[in-house]
């Protein structure tokens, strides 16, 4: 596969070291009131679909940076590619 | 011996004598044949022996989708098994053997299978060999590998070299006849950068094989012509004999260049093959078509060939099988064969199912009639056919060419799930589906004339790189409509073969579907239909049209198998490439590699660093000796180990403390500068991850260590923490890890021994337990130096710029030669680490927590971090949890097993009454006799114990004592000394 | 004054095969820049003003004393001659204080410069780089037979320089000489 990474253009998937779904990137509030069952589901729920998905791509043998993938894991299409600490940053992960 | 078949004409070499031998007999031909041209130039048709009746069998094709013509070619270690030789370009000195047979070719004992036929039907394998179940390993699969098989491995090293390489282009052309030309001609002249790939040694596919004229040029000379122009232009790569094996996604495909495989004696250092990744922005798939048989009585004899081989081989190879043929076809193709037969002088009689075709020709036609049978015993004598009025006739001849009709090559449109269509007036599937980025022309596409192959390479280019303007001109060529009525076997008693090389006849697809078989993949796996090197190309279909035909189905509905790379068989050396052997993976080497080698260390890999495990000297008997010396010296004087290979990543920033603080289940925030904190890192999950050092160098720096193992692993999920959680804090990652030479320096001693090295204070007052800082050594270099101690021992790390590793070893060694200083290796430190008690990867196991391990305090309640809420939680917090223990045997001789179980001192022994297990062992020098560590339910309460361990791998049972698994210095004073 | 000799990742001399030259390029002298937050505009003023450009990403800028190229977001590696800037990751520093964290890394690296007319056809057997597409200035990391490295064109067709995992020196070593045996 080819990942057109935002920054560097078309690269070889061998680059990239997979890790999965980019809810990951939600990590519950550990002062949360339901903070035990939420870090529960984030740590052991993941959605696996036979279709459009986000994931996480690391970026190892290159700039070192991890990527929001959106790919079609049915057909291995991909139609975005974002930096993660981009989406991070939208998401409100900001400090 | 003379070529005695050899006629005028083709494009070889008649000037470029080459000899070769077939199964020891010498025989020659010329530069430009193939082994299977050359053996027919010679009046050898016989070439090998069926899969599972050892039945004779000659070329059935003249190209790479031969089923029968496998050998074996050359011999030793360099021997290659299965080597199609309708594809296997002659070399000088080339010497083949023939393959899957007992005796001789001609006399093969296992051609006794034959007579067994009724018994070795569909699903043999599954039916028979079923009992008793005794004789399977014993009897019936050493039988049948014998006898059912093809080619043998020398099973000796490949002395080959293959590569693995990778090539960019804005479009690959597969295939480089009429179409594949037309498509790289018109975009190389647009600029664009092209690859032409194909399978052949001659560029032009069927150009070559046959009479026909592009221009006023033979067609032949045209493709030459036109490769030379291609051949001129700097964006246009060439690549005869490479075969694309696979089209994989985003524009991706495989092909396998063979180098070396033309040549006599492969070239040193050259690669036989290379495996090339392809990156393309389009490609045009230009394949080209196989012609497929129809199945009668006895179609597999040497001589019975698909009608366009043999017109290959009189074309292109100068080649008359036999000088009588007979050709039998149910489409206008097979007279093009006739009628080259018949121009090349050969007696040609064309035998057409089809009651109305036209038989004024110039040779003799007989329509509406059937082959039947044929006779022959190791090769084709006589065709009986059945005349339009009922007659029988029988005709004596030596080549028989069989035509049904042209399938498109659709192999690589269906690499990506793609489906192929039926398309009628083909009576073949045509491409459906395509993958992205993919143009098909010319018969790939099912435009069978060569006109339209022009038309539809050049319309292919021009789509793909989306070119401007008209049509560039194309030369006039023929333009025949394809005319073909679907004929698939010829009804009879007889059996009649559809896949010849695995033997499956038009009976066992009927038994199949009689037995239940009815989808299309079982009938494959159930029959072998359409399995081995050939996958079928010249098989599936007829398959397909039986089975369609009982089940009352259109083929259509029946579907086909789906096709998968590689298109050809690929060597398993091609795969690998260079990375085999002691190149499996790269070597680290770490800083004083050199210089332990100097002392005769034994070397262990550990990931890919070769780390030193033991220094042996003489006198000493076994491993154990080195290492209990080894440990000795260290504790009572002095040691030095190279501790490189430990992960190391430099955080920096305005934030560092806090990052550290997420990443580590215990604070770091108050940690002073100067200082140094171990620190575990659990997974989100609550189990620990990695353990290590951070020390702070300054307000805004710290090096953090990871275990050799994980430190890509950590590096990674501290990039996952710092981009993807905290994508605000101030911190900066790099790895680090290979750019610092450390050793760790441990023993009473280690102090007198660095005091002469580093250029600062080291006291225990200056420089105390658990302190760091950058310091200069020897007179100035810039060093790192932390009081920290894995021995147990007083010890410092200290840590040099990679580049003067090999000097500082050299230099600690100088300094320490006054007390002994002993250079140890992992098993030693190995030791110390478990009579210290400290965890590694074995306690670390992936199924441990910080409370399993004996720090559960540390997991911080006052702060947030990775792992923390899940470590809380209820299941991993019970009154039985498992915690790290120490065990020692009570009778002190007795060996301790690591991986063994605790179990009570009494009672069954089994799963339900599991109490724990040992995760380390060793025999430890100081206490004199065998220590271990483990995780013992509530075990920190159960210190003084008596148990069982129980090893039911080793059948080892030790009575042990629960201890501490501090073995050693429990209250840490020696550290601090 | 300082007594220790640094030594070099193999010390192998110089070999040319066919028509190209390996050569291992010891005394490069490496320090990585990575801009704090909030900090690249001075980040980047100092990287101009030594280097006489910021490396843009993918490229490198070959100042007079010192090359620098982007390796990351907001990051980049600096190299030069180690004899004259054995100190470089201080140098810089100084110069950057609280703009960026800068991390010494001339041991962590090997340095080949491999040139001649074969070049391209060694690279493609080499790593997934479109070789002959790159420009004079162009950098990309990726992986030589399973070591992650920086590929540098120093001068497009005729000159690239790898920068490679020093531990894997002899590997990487070893790869290059059989790429280049197997074009020549």
């Amino acid at each position: 596969m080819i990942i057109d990474h935002p920054l560097l253009g078309p690269r070889d998937s061998s680059e990239f070291t997979y890790l999965g779904d980019a809810s990951l990137i939600d990590r519950p509030d550990p002062a949360g009131e339901d903070a035990s069952s939420d870090f529960y589901d984030y740590a052991y729920l993941r959605d696996n679909p036979a279709g459009w998905h986000k994931e996480l791509w690391f970026h190892e043998a290159g700039d070192r940076s991890w990527l929001v993938v959106t790919r079609n894991t049915v057909t291995h299409e991909i139609s975005k590619v974002e930096l993660a600490s981009d989406v991070a940053r939208a998401q409100g992960r900001s400090k | 011996m003379s070529q005695k078949n050899r006629i005028e004409g083709g494009q070889i070499n008649r000037d470029k004598v080459l000899n070769f031998t077939f199964d020891g007999k010498r025989y020659s031909g010329n530069a430009g044949d193939t082994l299977a041209s050359a053996l027919l130039a010679n009046g050898v048709r016989l070439m090998g022996r069926s899969f599972k009746y050892h039945r004779p069998r000659g070329p059935l094709t003249a190209g790479s989708e031969e089923p029968n013509a496998l050998v074996q070619l050359r011999s030793g270690a360099l021997q290659e098994p299965n080597t199609r030789a309708t594809t296997a370009e002659l070399f000088d000195g080339l010497s083949a053997t023939s393959q899957n047979r007992l005796g001789t070719l001609s006399f093969d004992l296992l051609a006794v299978n034959d007579r067994l036929s009724n018994f070795l039907t569909a699903g043999f394998y599954y039916k028979t060999f079923m009992w008793p179940k005794a004789f399977w390993e014993k009897l019936y699969e050493p039988v049948i590998r014998r006898a059912a098989g093809l080619g043998s491995l020398s099973l000796k090293d490949d002395p080959d070299v293959y590569d693995k390489g990778f090539l960019h282009c804005d479009l690959l052309v597969v295939g480089a006849g009429p179409a594949g030309l037309m498509a790289a001609l018109t975009a190389a002249r647009s600029g664009a950068d092209v690859i032409l790939a194909d399978e052949d040694f001659a560029m032009g596919g069927r150009l070559n094989s046959e009479t026909l004229t592009i221009g006023n040029e033979a067609g032949a000379d045209w493709a030459a012509a036109t490769v030379a122009e291609l051949a001129s232009l700097p964006n246009v790569r060439l690549m005869p004999r490479t075969t694309v094996i696979g089209a994989f996604d985003h524009g991706i495909y495989g092909a396998v260049e063979r180098m070396n495989d033309h040549l006599a004696v492969p070239q040193s250092g050259k690669p036989r093959q290379i495996l090339w990744r392809i990156y393309t922005k389009k490609a045009v798939l230009a394949a080209g078509a196989i012609e497929r048989p129809i199945a009668f009585a006895n179609n597999d004899r040497p001589g019975v060939m698909t009608a366009s081989a043999l017109r290959s081989y009189a074309n292109r190879f100068g080649v008359a099988v036999d000088r009588r043929a007979v050709i039998f076809t149910n489409n206008d193709d097979g007279y093009r064969s006739a009628a080259d037969l018949h121009a090349k002088g050969i007696r040609v009689t064309v035998v057409d199912p089809r009651a109305d075709v036209s038989v004024l020709k110039d040779y003799e036609v007989l329509s509406g009639a059937q082959v039947i049978d044929t006779m022959g015993r190791l090769g084709l004598t006589f065709v009986k056919i059945r005349l339009a009025d009922g007659e029988e006739r029988t005709i004596e001849c030596g080549a028989l060419g069989v035509s049904g009709g042209w399938n498109p090559n659709v192999h690589l449109t269906c690499h990506q799930r793609g489906r192929p269509r039926w398309d009628d007036g083909l009576a073949a599937f045509v491409p459906a589906d395509l993958p992205a980025g993919m143009r098909v022309a010319g018969a790939a596409a099912g435009d069978l004339s060569t006109a339209g192959a022009l038309a539809g390479g050049a319309r292919a280019a021009q789509e793909a790189l989306e070119l401007d303007g008209a049509m560039p001109p194309l030369p006039e060529a023929e333009d025949a409509p394809v005319n073909i009525t679907p004929f698939w076997y010829v009804k009879g008693d007889g059996r009649a073969w559809l896949d010849q090389q695995n033997d499956v006849t038009v009976k066992d697809v009927r038994l199949s579907h009689q037995e239940g078989f009815r989808s299309v993949e079982h009938l494959k796996r159930y029959t072998t239909l359409g399995m081995a090197t050939d996958q079928g190309k010249t098989a599936n279909m007829g398959g397909l049209a039986v089975m369609a035909e009982l089940a009352g189905k259109a083929i259509p509905e029946v579907g086909t198998t789906i096709f998968r790379p590689p298109y050809t068989p690929v060597a398993i050396g091609a795969l690998a490439g260079r990375h085999r052997g002691t190149e499996f993976h790269p070597t680290r080497l770490t800083p004083s590699h050199v210089w332990a080698k100097e002392q005769g260390a034994v070397f262990v890999e550990v990931g890919n660093w070769m780390r030193a495990q033991y220094f042996p000297r003489s006198g000493e008997e076994n491993w154990l000796d080195t290492v209990n010396r080894e440990v000795l010296a260290t504790r009572n004087s002095v040691g030095v180990c190279d501790v490189t290979t430990l992960g190391k990543v430099d955080v920096q920033g305005a934030d560092a403390a806090d990052f550290l603080n997420m990443i580590y289940c215990n604070g770091f925030a108050k940690l002073a500068v100067g200082k140094v904190r171990y620190g575990l890192m659990l997974r989100e999950d609550g189990i620990a991850l990695d353990d290590g050092t951070a020390a702070r160098l300054a307000e805004d720096h710290f090096v953090v260590t990871t275990t050799t193992a994980n430190a890509l692993p950590v590096y990674r999920h501290m990039e996952f923490v710092r981009q993807c959680l905290v994508p605000d804090m101030d911190v900066q990652l790099i790895s680090t890890t290979e750019a610092w030479a450390q050793y760790a320096v441990a023993g009473p001693n280690a102090r007198r021994v660095l005091e002469q090295i580093v250029d600062q204070d080291i006291s225990n007052d200056a420089f105390p337990f658990m302190a760091c800082g950058n310091v200069t050594i020897c007179g100035g270099l810039r060093a790192r130096l932390f009081r920290i101690s894995f021995s147990g021992e007083l010890a410092y790390e200290i840590a040099v710029p990679t580049a003067y590793g090999d000097a500082l070893m050299r230099r600690i060694m100088e300094a320490g030669a006054a007390f002994d200083i002993t250079p140890y290796g992992t098993e030693a430190l190995g030791v110390m680490r478990i009579e210290k008690g400290h965890a590694t990867g074995n306690e670390l196991n992936g199924t441990t927590t910080a409370a399993n391990l004996g720090m559960g305090r540390m997991v911080s309640t006052k702060k947030d971090s990775i792992g923390a809420v899940l470590s809380r939680r209820e299941g991993l917090n019970t009154e039985t949890d498992l915690r790290a223990v120490g065990v020692k045997p009570v009778d002190s001789v007795q060996r301790v097993p690591a991986g063994a179980h605790l179990m009570a001192l009494e009672g069954p022994v089994d799963a339900t009454r599991d109490q724990g297990y040992l995760t380390s062992a060793c025999y430890s020098p100081n206490l004199g006799h065998h220590i271990a560590l483990g995780f013992l339910k509530d075990g920190a309460n159960r210190l003084g114990e008596t148990m069982r361990v129980v090893s039911p791998l080793t059948d080892e049972v030790v009575t042990v004592e629960i201890c501490s698994p501090h073995f050693i210095d429990p209250e840490g004073e020696r550290l601090r000394a | 004054m300082l007594d220790l000799k640094p030594t070099p990742a193999i010390g192998v001399p110089d070999q040319t095969i066919g028509t190209v030259t390996i050569a291992e390029t010891d005394g490069v002298a490496l320090a990585s820049v990575a801009a704090r937050k909030g900090q690249l505009v001075a980040s980047e003023a100092t990287l101009k003003s030594r280097l006489g450009a910021v490396p843009p990403v993918g490229g490198a800028v070959f100042g007079d004393a010192e090359t620098g190229f982007w390796t990351g977001s907001d990051q980049w590696m600096i190299t030069a001659s180690f004899d004259s800037h054995e100190n470089l990751a201080d140098q810089w520093k100084d110069e950057l204080g609280a703009a960026a964290s800068v991390t010494e890394q001339s041991g962590g690296w090997v340095v080949f410069d491999v040139t001649g007319a074969d070049m391209l056809a060694m690279c493609e057997l080499l790593c997934s780089v479109a070789i002959r597409r790159m420009e004079t200035g162009d950098v990309q990391r990726t992986m030589v037979h399973q070591m992650g490295c920086f590929v540098i064109c120093c001068d497009a067709g005729l000159h690239i320089r790898i920068i490679g995992p020093r531990a894997s020196a002899l590997s990487l070593h070893h790869a290059l000489i059989g790429a280049a045996t197997a074009v020549a």
